[in-house]
């Protein structure tokens, strides 16, 4: 019997959302007792900031341009490597419970599993490998999935709708009637976008829902059983509509702005215009790029009051996500599994959540959308000491480092050394940069990023595209800049810096599959 | 407005694809739908989630091996025009280009990514 892996994820979660990282408003003692006894990273970057990639980066321990999913709407191959296939070829039992998008969700015609398995309600289904075996969607054997809502074909929704009809239309309407784009309609006290009141009990939620079913595939297990279990919770990500009842637990009237929420607005603008041109052009609603955030939102209609509603909600919903966790943790004990099993916790991507005035995520390179949480319990049997550790780390280790945890070799596809489990081992690892790419083109309008960080500082630089001409970039000092506002890439004095960090960038570039596969769906 | 345009070449004569790409009511054989139904020049394409599209033929031209049609009557889709040309090349195959062009331009991705599974079907079922 050999070690079993929890993998819990959350959706557009900031790094200082938790109590362990320093956050100061929602609770989350179980999240920061698993950092307490285990090992916390300071420096843990997405290597896509948003879904598809991002997640498609964990499964497959590739960067987006090795694994193809170059950006949201693009489906993962259904023949890339899957960590979890390994696991599952070597006995392991899989499952993944909550939001999976590796395929896009929005997929009328049904050519994608993650949709044809809800609607159907079915577990997984199957594909013929090249010798015969039959083999797991993804190499999972346990699929229940869901979004962000209660529309949609996954199996919440189903669950939903043949058990709390009425529920279905309790949530915020993801997309709007008319143009089916992210819908920007808003809510709450301060009609904030995509901000809704929901009266949904919280038995019903997603978040409860994503606990029970794992629970309930916990319980299925023979007790010497090796398991992964990736529980993936669709919160803190946007619509943020978490249950009324729950509403009382932060008042977004007593909440203090954002320190990345910058007030004087002569100020905004100066910090906006040092850095390439589109982040001004969308915080004025005059470029929008990418799927994201809501086409007809205008970010600089962005008011104090609906930056302190929309942290409020975000910071309800990571409170309802860390019980979720205690949850599945107290059953994982009463199994007897307690000593045996390491539970990883992170996020896809972060969200800007206020700073700089802006909500949501795009080709946006800082540390509102790209330091995040990343905390590794190993096995208490595995007598693994706590550390902190503040070295650059990826979401592209995560694949060998599950595999190191089932005592499997590193797998060849992956791109990057398991996660460290202490600074000297981070140094022996190579830990000491990570990488960020963008690729967008939503009907002409193009743009590319990539980003290195490393040395302390982040370093990015645009292709040609719609609003750039090649020759844009950012350039923060992570220690002297936290909020990133000063740009220095252009900063005679730093000019060696850059250089070495551009240079350093070009020289890591994984190999990019060409050409691009083709973008079936908004997202 | 999306301008969606997806395109394959296929080895095998442009007047054999057409004998299959030509014929609208065996849609189902090479896209991803799960019934054609044709009456005159109506059409009704059935989908794998339940969702019919109501559709008028706009060209049947066998001559210059071109397909157009509409969606209609849709609470949805406000717009809509798709194109599915077959032309020959210099190679003794051809190659099969499908356009469309639709509000909201957001289905036009999915439409798209539709068409470009169809058009890998197309290929092997020609092909193999």
């Amino acid at each position: 019997m050999g070690r079993k892996i929890l993998f819990i994820t959350t959706d557009q979660q900031r790094f200082d959302s938790l109590g362990c990282n320093g956050g100061t408003v929602a609770r989350t003692p179980t999240i920061d007792a698993l950092a307490h006894s285990g090992i916390r990273y300071t420096r843990a970057q997405p290597q896509n900031v948003v879904c598809m990639p991002s997640r498609s980066t964990m499964l497959t321990g590739q960067h987006p341009s090795t694994h193809g999913v170059w950006m949201n709407g693009v489906p993962l191959p259904i023949d890339a490597p899957s960590i979890a296939e390994d696991l599952w070829r070597s006995g392991y039992r899989t499952a993944l419970i909550g939001k999976a998008h590796f395929e896009p969700f929005l997929d009328p015609f049904l050519r994608f599993a993650e949709n044809r398995l809800g609607r159907d309600e079915r577990a997984t289904e199957y594909t013929r490998d090249e010798n015969g075996t039959e083999v797991p969607h993804r190499g999972f054997e346990h699929l229940a999935l869901s979004t962000h809502g209660g529309a949609g074909p996954f199996h919440y929704a189903r669950w939903l709708a043949n058990n709390h009809p009425e529920a279905v239309q309790m949530y915020y309407q993801v997309l709007d009637g008319a143009e089916m784009q992210v819908n920007a309609t808003g809510g709450g006290d301060t009609n904030a976008p995509q901000v809704k009141v929901n009266p949904i009990p919280r038995d019903w939620y997603h978040t409860t829902w994503v606990a029970e079913r794992t629970k309930d595939w916990l319980a299925s297990l023979e007790s010497d059983a090796d398991w992964f279990c990736w529980m993936s919770f669709p919160d803190p990500h946007h619509p943020w509509d978490p249950p009324q009842s729950e509403l009382h637990r932060v008042n977004w009237r007593d909440l203090d702005l954002p320190a990345g929420f910058i007030e004087d607005r002569s100020e905004l603008e100066r910090v906006l215009e040092n850095k390439p041109r589109h982040w001004k052009a969308w915080w004025e609603g005059k470029f929008y790029s990418n799927f994201e955030p809501p086409r007809r939102w205008v970010p600089s209609t962005l008011t104090a009051d609906q930056t302190r509603e929309v942290n409020a909600m975000a910071h309800i919903m990571n409170e309802m996500i860390d019980e979720a966790i205690a949850s599945v943790l107290s059953k994982i004990d009463e199994r007897g599994w307690g000593d045996d099993v390491d539970v990883i916790f992170t996020t896809d991507h972060g969200e800007f959540q206020g700073d700089f005035n802006l909500l949501f995520k795009g080709p946006y390179h800082v540390d509102s959308l790209m330091r995040l949480p990343l905390i590794w319990r190993p096995a208490p049997s595995a007598q693994i000491a706590p550390q902190v550790v503040d070295n650059p780390v990826g979401l592209v280790s995560l694949a060998a480092t599950f595999a190191d945890i089932a005592g499997l070799e590193r797998p060849e596809y992956v791109e990057a050394s398991r996660l460290p489990v202490s600074s000297g081992d981070a140094n022996a690892l190579g830990h000491e940069q990570t990488l960020t790419e963008w690729d967008s083109v939503m009907f002409g309008k193009i743009v590319s990023q990539r980003t290195i960080l490393r040395d302390g500082w982040v370093c990015s630089v645009y292709g040609k595209g719609t609003m750039h001409d090649g020759t844009e970039g950012e350039l923060y000092n992570l220690q002297n800049d936290p909020l990133q506002r000063e740009n220095l890439f252009d900063a005679p004095a730093h000019k060696a810096t850059r250089d070495d960090l551009i240079a350093a960038l070009w020289a890591s570039q994984p190999p990019r599959q060409l050409p691009l596969r083709e973008c079936d769906a908004p997202v | 407005m999306a301008t969606i345009r997806r395109h394959i070449f296929i080895d095998r004569p442009a007047e054999d694809v057409w004998a299959l790409v030509g014929r609208p009511e065996l849609l189902h054989e090479w896209f991803p739908t799960t019934g054609t139904k044709l009456e005159g020049d109506k059409r009704w394409i059935y989908l794998a989630s339940g969702i019919t599209f109501e559709e008028d033929i706009v060209t049947l031209d066998h001559a210059l091996r071109r397909f157009q049609y509409k969606i209609v009557n849709n609470s949805i889709i406000t717009s809509h025009l798709g194109t599915v040309d077959v032309i020959d090349d210099p190679h003794g195959g051809c190659v099969v280009i499908y356009s469309t062009e639709m509000e909201p331009e957001v289905l036009g991705l999915m439409v798209g990514g539709a068409a470009g599974a169809g058009l890998q079907k197309l290929k092997q079922l020609m092909e193999s």
